[in-house]
């Protein structure tokens, strides 16, 4: 390792001193530009094109496994998935039959009611990429982004219930939020009585909270919560989760109300990226 | 100078794999255990080529970093500006160093690493809880020796057979 010509010390032309002022005063700048403005999305999104690469290489062996596992299955394992499915399918059937009907119905209704009804959700599938952000934040990557149409604030689904939203997106990938991340909250309502409250991430996968409801609250546990749609965010009337202990302490001016999340958090593999769009009643004919 | 195109080859590719291992899937226990690769190997470089490797590198490399953990842009690059600028001021007499002193000083490295995460954490509101901050500096300094003792063979092997030719 010692080796002569190393010994000349820094060859750039700046001393350590002043270089690390220098850019640590960029970094510093940096930071609170990207902490109070969105303008840095560019930067960031140019490093993470750089950044693809290695993303998909880290995640080659866990697509290879699934591949391979997929691949290699026999030949009655896929009958017998086939046949499952195909009475999946028909059962499905059977229920959309009465939703169609149900939901001609329901727009007849707020037609005449003069409110505004939800157009049919788009819907992307889009898969998580097999790398960790930070294991104390709930939070993941997928492999749709900007070139895919996806923004900011877009919800994402799977098939059980919400699952998050995106919070940053760059041009191939995006970084989304799970909803039980402790920075998370969403309005959600009790589907049995129509009780609207928020559901607040705790940091913990299996768990929600509901931080604000009083002790007369009208909610059970088994309760389903699913999505309000106030915030503007999520569409609405998808499960969201559902009520596991009520705890009402008389001394107390809220029940301490948590709820296990509908959509499978740590297991998802392939996510449903929603656009909604509310058709106002004037533009219909 | 025919060394030199190499080694550095060898540094970037490190420095790399440095940054697939903070982002590898991990078992969600031992997850809070990863040691800060890229902090480790950069460390390395400097101690190692401080000419070819300082500040700029340790910038870019935290911004790259920034942007695969999600975090605030220029988090981890000031984090990493600190950490080897130290490693590039003391470089002559950290390279006399035993390695059980050496490791104690790679900890400090560390320590300084993860105060200054979690310092901005905290500033900007989003402190995670403290095991987040300790562990990786418990497992790196346990992990330094072996980063060291590979990359000095390396070099050693490199330089045997730019001597050969």
């Amino acid at each position: 390792m010692s080796r002569s010509r190393e010994a000349t010390g820094p060859a750039r032309g700046l001393a350590p001193g002043p270089k690390l002022f220098l850019l640590a005063l960029l970094a510093a700048g940096l930071m609170i530009v990207d902490q109070r403005q969105q303008h840095l999305e560019t930067i960031r999104g140019a490093l993470s094109v750089l950044l693809f690469p290695l993303q998909a290489v880290v995640n080659l062996p866990f697509a290879t496994w699934h591949w391979a596992s997929d691949a290699t299955a026999s030949r009655e394992m896929l009958m017998e998935e086939l046949n499952r499915l195909r009475e999946d399918r028909l059962d499905l059937q059977v229920q959309v039959q009465r939703l169609a009907a149900l939901e001609a119905e329901n727009a007849r209704l707020r037609a005449m009611m003069g409110a505004s009804r939800q157009a049919a959700d788009r819907v992307l599938v889009a898969e998580l990429l097999a790398v960790d952000l930070d294991p104390f934040r709930h939070r993941f990557t997928v492999n749709k982004g900007t070139r895919h149409g996806v923004y900011v604030g877009q919800a994402l689904l799977d098939a059980n219930g919400v699952l998050g939203q995106v919070v940053r997106v760059q041009p191939l990938t995006s970084e989304a939020i799970m909803i039980s991340d402790a920075d998370h909250a969403l309005p959600v309502i009790v589907n049995r009585n129509g009780l609207r409250t928020i559901a607040m991430g705790t940091g913990d996968t299996e768990r929600l909270s509901l931080p604000f409801l009083p002790n007369s609250a009208d909610i059970e546990e088994g309760d389903l919560l699913v999505s309000s749609g106030l915030g503007g965010t999520f569409p609405s009337g998808y499960p969201v989760a559902t009520v596991r202990r009520v705890e009402r302490r008389p001394g107390e001016a809220f029940a301490e109300i948590s709820a296990e999340p509908a959509a499978a958090l740590l297991r998802a593999r392939e996510v449903l990226l929603v656009w909604t769009s509310r058709v106002e009643d004037d533009a219909d004919p | 100078m025919t060394g030199h195109r190499p080694v550095m080859a060898a540094a970037l590719a490190s420095l790399v794999l440095a940054l697939a291992l903070a982002i590898v899937p991990l078992p969600a226990q031992i997850t809070p255990l990863r040691p800060d690769w890229v902090v480790l190997a950069l460390v390395f470089w400097c101690l190692a080529t401080p000419s070819r490797f300082g500040l700029g590198w340790a910038f870019f490399f935290g911004l790259l970093l920034d942007t695969l953990t999600g975090a605030l842009l220029g988090q981890h690059a000031l984090a990493l500006l600190l950490a080897t600028y130290p490693v590039l001021r003391f470089r002559l007499r950290l390279r006399v160093f035993p390695m059980l002193q050496l490791t104690v000083t790679v900890t400090l490295l560390l320590v300084l690493y993860q105060f200054t995460l979690f310092w901005i954490d905290g500033v900007t509101g989003r402190e995670m809880p403290a095991g987040a901050y300790a562990w990786p500096v418990l497992t790196g300094a346990l992990v330094w020796p072996l980063v060291f003792r590979l990359g000095e063979r390396a070099l050693r092997e490199n330089a045997r057979e730019q001597a050969s030719l």
